[in-house]
């Protein structure tokens, strides 16, 4: 349990460094940084083997991650910066100036951690299963996660790239999809109707696992984990993981307006005032 | 180097020569990877899959998906080789390929077969002719066209120890061999083929042969040409283009390709910078192409030797 509450506080930390991201600079995306957070912080916190000062871009004998939806780059920043990567006064630079924290994750300016750019949706799925052949082409038993946002799903490669992975079985592969319903426009439902979405992957010959809460750190490393031992198996997997957009911010939570703006000056106040101060301190 | 002593010593497809030389590096190192979407033997990589089956990918037609996967395995240590039609290595993924493997500099070798006209029947949905255009538009990428089975196969072999993104470019047809056997192929280094002071004359790819036959019926003539084949077009050897030009002060570009954005803006770029000169281009202008055999298409749309010969009559006519 101390590692639970150890997660708790940097998923809070975490939140307030998202907000502060964005407002420092008066740009980026807050609301699904703001839903991932707890994932991310299972992840990196608990899930992941990985060595955050020694980052080779190779991953041997590593598990990896990438990122397909790259805008929610301040939650990947944020928990990069919290485990190690690099030093945390480096998110201050966040879209600025020659910084190596750009608006969209790339590899161009050598961030560590970062192994792929991402930005322009659609891609993050087919990337990670390059990774997961080389590892088992390398006899290497370590996982390659990947997220990629539901609204993403309108991208046709995810689906090439969703039916390559059971044909070759992909099976060190898990994808997690953040199904928090949104996207720039509206609902997904609205937008682009994903339908039934568990159907639809276990269609394509994946194994389909369900997190209705994405937002409770606990379920999240317990469902990371389940899906590591489901692994192995002949299939790929995914978990549909329910998240709730903007996430820890009431006036965020649940809408897609708050994909890519930054709160204001009066709307930056209340939504620090919500998010407590924690042991870790901010950047 | 006179331009009679070259000779062509038979004739295959250039795709043929990277289907070799793809099956060579295999052998010559562990780590490099075979992908195609549904194009085995188009490509010519039936010898690599037959040798190598566990490091050999068919990803079914879907080349956006090809292009990541590829930029994943070179994430991971991998040296993947993609095996398209040149229409779907470039325009079709271009997204793909600028943030995947360009911008995240991934040592990823896009392999693309059926260039150009010579593509033939298939047609203008096939035959792209913006490819070179595209890819020497992305930092970083290294674009090669060879000139014939031979120099495919050395290409292929050097593109291997290369590290970093590469676009191959080569075609479908068989073609007239007149380079080496196992030559030492030097990544961004012009290939003059024959000396010359009248008139400059660069090619790449299928249009190098063709450029051969114009100077040599122009030596026949009296002109004394210069044939420069310019296999790497980024990183494109801006001295030999500079060192032949001072002496002709007279240029041709041929190129199987659209008149826009290919070797002929290439070079140029570089002679309005440095020395201005009489130049003519002889590529696609603004046009699809269409059904035709190779030959017939080239002739039509202006990359025929007697195309050549105009062109190289009018630079000479305005140095005067």
């Amino acid at each position: 349990m101390a590692d639970i509450a150890r997660l708790k506080e940097l998923s809070a930390q975490m939140r307030r460094d998202i907000i502060r991201m964005v407002y420092n600079c008066k740009s980026g995306h807050p609301g699904g940084s703001l839903g991932c957070v707890e994932f991310f912080a299972a992840l990196y916190g608990n899930v992941l083997k990985h060595t955050p000062n020694r980052f080779k871009m190779e991953g041997n004998n590593q598990d990896m991650f990438f990122l397909s939806n790259g805008h929610i780059s301040p939650v990947w920043y944020s928990v990069l910066a919290r485990t190690g990567y690099f030093a945390v006064q480096e998110l201050a630079t966040f879209r600025k100036l020659n910084s190596r924290l750009q608006g969209h994750p790339t590899t161009h300016e050598g961030l560590p951690g970062v192994r792929m750019a991402s930005g322009s949706l659609g891609q993050g799925i087919s990337v990670a299963i390059g990774a997961a052949l080389a590892k088992k082409m390398d006899g290497d038993k370590r996982w390659v996660f990947c997220l990629t946002g539901d609204g993403e799903l309108d991208e046709g490669q995810n689906w090439e790239a969703i039916m390559f992975g059971a044909h070759h079985k992909v099976d060190n592969l898990i994808v997690v999809v953040d199904w928090n319903g949104q996207q720039i426009d509206g609902s997904t439902e609205d937008v682009m109707d994903l339908g039934n979405l568990p159907a639809k992957w276990k269609a394509f010959g994946w194994d389909v696992l369900k997190l209705e809460n994405g937002n409770d750190v606990e379920a999240v490393i317990a469902m990371l984990r389940r899906a590591k031992r489901r692994c192995g198996k002949g299939k790929p997997v995914v978990i549909l993981m329910k998240t709730e957009m903007g996430h820890g911010v009431d006036f965020m939570a649940g809408t897609h307006e708050w994909h890519g703006k930054p709160p204001n000056d009066e709307q930056f106040e209340r939504a620090m005032a919500q998010l407590t101060e924690t042991s870790l301190g901010d950047f | 180097m006179n331009i009679n002593d070259i000779q062509s010593t038979g004739s295959k497809a250039t795709r043929e020569g990277f289907g070799q030389g793809f099956l060579e590096v295999g052998r010559q190192n562990p780590n490099i990877v075979g992908l195609t979407a549904d194009l085995l033997g188009s490509l010519q990589m039936q010898h690599f899959k037959k040798e190598f089956p566990e490091r050999f990918f068919q990803v079914g037609i879907a080349e956006a998906n090809m292009m990541g996967i590829a930029a994943g395995l070179a994430t991971a240590g991998k040296i993947p080789f993609t095996g398209t039609f040149a229409n779907f290595s470039t325009g079709r993924v271009y997204d793909q390929i600028r943030q995947s493997i360009a911008y995240s500099h991934k040592n990823v070798k896009i392999c693309a077969s059926h260039a150009g006209l010579t593509l033939g029947e298939d047609g203008a949905t096939h035959q792209i002719l913006e490819d070179i255009g595209m890819m020497r538009m992305l930092p970083g990428m290294v674009v090669i066209n060879p000139c014939d089975y031979n120099q495919t196969k050395a290409a292929t072999i050097a593109i291997a120890k290369h590290y970093g993104p590469v676009y191959l470019r080569f075609g479908r047809p068989s073609w007239p061999i007149f380079t080496p056997e196992d030559q030492e192929f030097k990544i961004g280094k012009a290939q003059v083929l024959a000396t010359g002071t009248d008139l400059s004359i660069f090619a790449c790819g299928h249009m190098v042969w063709i450029a051969v036959e114009a100077a040599k019926e122009l030596h026949a003539q009296g002109i004394s040409c210069e044939v420069i084949n310019i296999h790497t077009i980024k990183p494109l050897d801006e001295k030999a283009i500079l060192a032949s030009v001072k002496k002709t002060r007279a240029v041709v570009v041929a190129e199987e390709h659209q008149i826009n954005g290919g070797l002929g803006d290439a070079i140029a770029h570089v002679l309005t910078q440095n020395l201005p000169a009489p130049m003519e281009y002889v590529a696609v202008k603004d046009s699809f192409g269409e059904s035709g055999k190779p030959l017939e298409l080239l002739d039509k749309y202006g990359l025929s030797k007697k195309d050549i010969l105009w062109a190289a009559k009018d630079v000479l006519d305005r140095k005067k």
